[in-house]
């Protein structure tokens, strides 16, 4: 199972990307490698807006048909906007997941430096990817 | 390592995603689980089933008298060809698995249960077999394929022998055929809708597997078996029910044959009791008012009162909403909440199926 990762994006060892937009702003969303894991999404339960978030906390879920998994938030922060689409279009994330599938947007004074890159972010899929053809386990870590 | 059906390498060269179930590695989708279950409501899905264990009986007089005694259905109402859905009960009336029992007339009869409870159903049933003389044989030799969906039937003129075909199309719902040259076919099945289990040899199920495929039936997985069921309304063993839970606290009530009085199958006594005493709990199904998924083990609450657990949730794809069978006390309203993540979200208790097949 191969999964697209893209080199200007950022990234979390628990599968969320992150793009400094020009605004200001951090655009945040899971990997294609995290949606492949998941299956075909079926709801995404989105943070408020206004919420102040710190880094690694879970503020979104989403589940997949097979369970429910939280996203979490890869920096502090507070949640300015949500993808409002993903309410009736959860499989926006399956179909697009650095676009369309977006879930989030952050206002931050952090950087994305203490992020992975793409390069880092490759190993761990890559890891992950052997593992559960090891183990052909159902479970991912991730999974609550 | 995990157990292997004859149909493993079409399942890797198909991409499948493989999981362990029941000590089995069984493809759980084939890329989409919601393609592969709107495939089986609205065309034809194909299904390896070959992880359940089919155990046949070939003296059919000793052997009714073992089942009438065995099971908590009367295999007394059956005749050749039909088939009937049982469970078989402990004797505290307790679930130890549900089942399909095949009268195949002069054949005998062949019982169709469960992949994980394979080893305890035998260890269970070869003693009591044992006290009524009945010899059986587990079938570990067949294959099983399940064609469902609207157009299996048709989809099956294409590959059927025209003598076998013909079998089948003069048969009815949850009865079987065996064609003349063995092949057992059973208008049964998991998913809600028309369709068929197919019982080849082993060594000819991969060929069965390509033409069904060449016809124009879509690979399906365990993943969308599951919802499938569930959408139907049928329960799924170690969830629904197992074996703590009688079959009057699991909406299975009705496959219990209470007529003859007489007849004293295996956790009866407690049952009647059970019946007479007043049924405590009922399984009910409950749909998510507000767009969600149920998972099971969740409480569900009327008002202050938390009331029961759900035993089975999923997203329905057919609904688009979420669902679950749920166990409940047996005052439970038309309305309910369940708790997802620490919040109570509003649901319907409704009387499955969720999704009735019209056809």
């Amino acid at each position: 199972m191969s999964s697209i990762i893209l080199p200007e994006l950022h990234y979390a060892e628990t599968h969320e990307w992150a793009l400094a937009q020009d605004d200001g702003l951090v655009t945040v969303g899971i990997t294609d490698h995290a949606q492949q894991l998941l299956g075909d999404l079926v709801f995404v339960e989105l943070p408020e807006i206004g919420r102040v978030v710190s880094a690694t906390e879970g503020c979104a879920v989403v589940e997949s048909v097979k369970a429910a998994s939280d996203v979490y938030c890869p920096l502090d922060g507070i949640i300015v906007e949500v993808n409002e689409l993903l309410a009736d279009n959860p499989e926006l994330i399956n179909q697009d997941p650095y676009g369309e599938g977006w879930i989030f947007k952050l206002k931050t004074t952090s950087t994305l430096d203490g992020l992975l890159d793409a390069t880092a972010y490759q190993a761990i899929a890559s890891a992950d990817d052997e593992e559960d053809e090891d183990s052909g386990s159902l479970t991912d870590p991730r999974l609550v | 390592m995990a157990k292997r059906t004859p149909l493993y390498a079409r399942h890797l060269a198909l991409g499948a995603k493989l999981v362990d179930f029941g000590g089995w590695d069984m493809p759980l989708n084939y890329g989409s689980q919601l393609q592969e279950h709107h495939q089986v409501r609205t065309a034809a899905g194909l299904f390896d089933v070959s992880h359940m264990t089919i155990v046949d009986f070939p003296d059919p007089v000793a052997t009714r008298a073992l089942l009438r005694h065995l099971l908590a259905n009367d295999v007394a109402r059956l005749y050749p060809g039909k088939a009937l859905y049982t469970c078989m009960l402990n004797e505290a009336g307790g679930v130890i698995d549900d089942l399909i029992v095949y009268d195949r007339g002069a054949a005998g009869y062949r019982l169709v249960l469960n992949a994980a409870t394979r080893d305890k159903d035998l260890a269970w049933i070869a003693p009591i077999a044992e006290r009524f003389g009945t010899a059986w044989r587990e079938r570990d030799d067949l294959a099983m394929l399940a064609v469902q969906g609207p157009e299996a039937l048709d989809k099956l003129a294409a590959i059927l022998h025209p003598a076998t075909l013909a079998k089948v199309n003069a048969g009815r719902r949850f009865h079987a055929v065996e064609a003349d040259d063995g092949l057992f076919i059973a208008r049964t099945g998991y998913t809600g809708e028309d369709g068929v289990e197919i019982m080849p040899a082993a060594e000819t199920a991969p060929l069965l597997w390509d033409q069904l495929l060449a016809a124009g039936v879509l690979p399906c997985g365990l993943g969308a078996r599951d919802t499938l069921r569930l959408e139907a309304g049928m329960s799924l063993y170690g969830s629904d029910m197992d074996e703590t839970t009688t079959p009057l606290v699991s909406g299975l009530g009705w496959t219990i044959a209470w007529q003859p009085p007489d007849r004293e199958f295996i956790g009866r006594a407690v049952l009647e009791q059970q019946r007479t005493a007043g049924i405590p709990q009922i399984l009910v199904g409950l749909v998510l008012e507000q767009r969600g998924v149920l998972r099971s083990h969740q409480p569900v609450y009327d008002g202050d009162r938390e009331i029961g657990l759900t035993t089975s949730g999923a997203f329905s794809p057919t609904l688009n909403r979420g669902i679950a069978l749920a166990r409940v006390a047996a005052d439970a309203g038309d309305r309910c909440q369940v708790e997802v993540r620490g919040k109570r979200l509003a649901a319907l208790t409704v009387k499955p199926p969720f999704v009735s097949h019209t056809g």
